[in-house]
C-alpha cells in the first residue's frame, strides 16, 4: 500500500482547478500545487500581501524582498500581474471574487467544518492570519492533509475538537490516502490509494463515507 | 506653501506621546519601517498599542520596540514566526497585551476608521473563538460579526516615492498596510527612498493621495538579510 506523496496530492489538485480560475494557496503543503498546474491552463495566482498573477520563486541571486508570498518567500511576477493594498486584498476574498483557496488542516469535520489555526494549547502563541478570511471568503475551500495524525488519529472528524476557523467552509479534503468530496449527502470518496479499500479507510477514520462512483471504487 | 518633508526621523516623531495608538506598516520583508521605528524606539515614548500584521522578528525593528518595553498592547493577525521570541516571552510573562483579529478584518478595521465607517458586519471568524462577545447579525440568511474601526493617532509607512505635498508611490508588495494605514491614523508618517518635485509622480500613479499624509522623511534603502535571527545573536 502505497499513499500519495505530497507532490501527488498537490497534482490532484492542480488537475480540479478550472481554467481561468482565481486561486489563493495556503501557507505550506498547498503552495506545492503551484508546481503541478497543468501548462495548457491559465490560473491567476493570489498572495494576500497583495499580489494577483504571482509567478514561481526567482533563480538564486534574482530575489527581490520585495516581491514576497504570504509564507515570505521571495516569488517572481507573471505578465499581467497586479499589486493592491491589504483590504483591496482582503475584498477579494470576502467579496466572493476569489474562485478557490486550498488550505492545510489539522481536523475536517464530516460538516466541512475547518480547524486549521489553534491547537488551543495555552502555551501555544495563537495566530491566524488570513487563514479565516479565506475560509469564510473564498467560493471553495479545498483542503489537502495527510488524513492521520502521527498518532494515528483521524484528522477527518465527526467534529472538530481544535478551535474552528470557519463553519462548513470545506467542500474537498486532498489527503495522502484518499480524496474525499463533502456534500449534503455525506463524504464521497471519489478516489482511493492501491490496495486501500472503502470499507478499510472508514475504519482508520472513523466518519462514514461513501463511493462517489461504485464501479471506480469497487477493489 | 504645502511642504510635508521634515529633515529626520526623530523630528518626523518628536510629538509621540505615551499611551498613544500607532499603525505600523510592513508585511515580512516588504514595507516595514524601519528607520521610522527606530526613532520611535529612541523617542521612547511607552504604554503604546501597536498595530501590526505581525510580532516582529528577532531584536530589531518592533521587536526591539517591544523588548524596550514601549508596548502595552499589541493589535495583529500573525504573532507566531520562528524569531518573535521577544513576543513570545512578553506574553507567555503577562507582560504584552493582545488583540489576535483576523487578516482581514485588520484590514477592514483600519480602512473603516480611515473611510469614516462606525463599524461594519463581516462573515469572516463567525462562529469561531475570534468573534466571541462579539455582536452578530443574520442579513439575507447569512451570519455576521459587528467589526469596529482601529483608530490610530500615528501610522508608520514605508513608500517608494513622495513629494511635498506627501502623495506616495510603493514598490511591488511592499504597497500591503501602505494605504490604509495612511488614511486611519491622524498624523500619517511616511518614509520614503526618494523624494520628487511636485508633478514628477504621474497623477493616474498616485497611489496615496498627499491628503492622507502628514510628514515625510527620506531614507536610505536597507539591504535585507533573508535568514531568521536566532536567539543571542546581536543586531539583526
Amino acid at each position: 500500500m502505497k499513499r500519495y506523496s505530497r507532490d501527488q496530492m498537490a497534482q490532484h489538485v492542480a488537475r480540479d482547478i478550472p481554467e481561468g480560475a482565481y486561486v489563493n494557496l495556503g501557507i505550506g503543503m498547498p503552495t506545492l500545487v503551484a508546481n503541478h498546474i497543468p501548462q495548457d491552463r491559465e490560473i491567476v495566482l493570489q498572495s494576500e500581501n497583495g499580489l494577483l498573477g504571482m509567478g514561481p520563486a526567482p533563480e538564486p541571486g534574482a530575489e527581490d524582498y520585495d516581491l514576497i508570498n504570504a509564507g515570505k518567500q521571495p516569488v517572481t511576477l507573471m505578465p499581467g500581474a497586479s499589486f493592491f493594498h491589504h483590504a483591496d486584498s482582503f475584498a477579494m476574498m470576502r467579496g466572493g471574487h476569489l474562485d478557490l483557496c486550498v488550505l492545510g488542516a489539522f481536523q475536517v469535520a464530516v460538516n466541512g467544518d475547518l480547524a486549521n489555526w489553534h491547537t488551543g494549547q495555552s502555551e501555544a502563541i495563537p495566530a491566524v492570519g488570513g487563514a479565516m478570511d479565506l475560509a469564510s471568503g473564498a467560493k471553495q475551500v479545498f483542503v489537502m492533509m495527510e488524513l492521520l495524525t502521527k498518532n494515528g488519529e483521524s484528522k477527518l472528524v465527526e467534529r472538530c475538537t481544535y478551535p474552528l476557523t470557519g463553519l462548513r467552509c470545506v467542500s474537498r479534503v486532498y489527503t495522502d490516502l484518499a480524496t474525499i468530496y463533502i456534500s449534503p449527502d455525506g463524504l464521497m470518496v471519489a478516489d482511493l490509494i492501491e490496495g486501500l479499500s472503502l470499507e478499510d479507510l472508514i475504519g482508520l477514520s472513523g466518519v462514514p463515507m461513501q463511493a462517489l462512483d461504485p464501479r471506480r471504487n469497487a477493489h | 506653501m504645502i511642504n510635508k518633508i521634515l529633515a529626520s526621523a526623530q523630528e518626523a516623531l518628536s510629538d509621540v506621546h505615551d499611551g498613544a495608538t500607532i499603525l505600523i506598516g510592513g508585511f515580512g520583508s516588504a514595507g516595514l519601517p524601519t528607520q521610522l521605528t527606530d526613532a520611535l524606539i529612541a523617542k521612547g515614548a511607552r504604554e503604546l498599542t501597536v498595530v501590526n500584521n505581525n510580532a516582529g522578528n528577532g531584536e530589531k525593528g518592533l521587536a526591539a520596540l517591544m523588548k524596550a518595553g514601549c508596548v502595552r498592547k499589541l493589535i495583529c493577525s500573525f504573532p507566531r514566526q520562528v524569531d518573535s521570541w521577544v513576543f513570545d516571552d512578553l506574553w507567555r510573562a503577562g507582560k504584552i497585551e493582545l488583540e489576535l483579529v483576523p487578516q482581514g478584518n485588520l484590514a477592514e478595521r483600519i480602512r473603516a476608521a480611515g473611510a469614516g465607517i462606525g463599524a461594519f458586519y463581516t462573515a469572516t471568524g463567525f462562529g469561531t473563538d475570534l468573534a466571541k462577545g462579539k455582536e452578530t447579525r443574520q442579513i439575507k440568511g447569512r451570519d455576521y460579526v459587528l467589526e469596529y474601526p482601529i483608530h490610530a493617532d500615528f501610522a508608520l509607512v514605508a513608500a517608494e516615492t513622495g513629494d511635498r505635498w506627501g502623495n506616495l508611490t510603493y514598490r511591488k508588495t511592499a504597497r500591503n498596510f501602505g494605504p490604509i494605514m495612511c488614511m486611519a491614523a491622524k498624523t500619517a508618517i511616511a518614509q520614503v527612498h526618494r523624494i520628487v518635485d511636485l508633478g514628477a509622480i504621474d497623477p493616474e500613479h498616485v497611489i496615496t493621495p498627499g491628503i492622507f499624509v502628514k510628514r515625510i522623511v527620506q531614507v536610505e534603502r536597507l539591504s535585507y538579510d533573508p535568514t531568521p535571527a536566532k536567539r543571542g545573536e546581536q543586531n539583526r
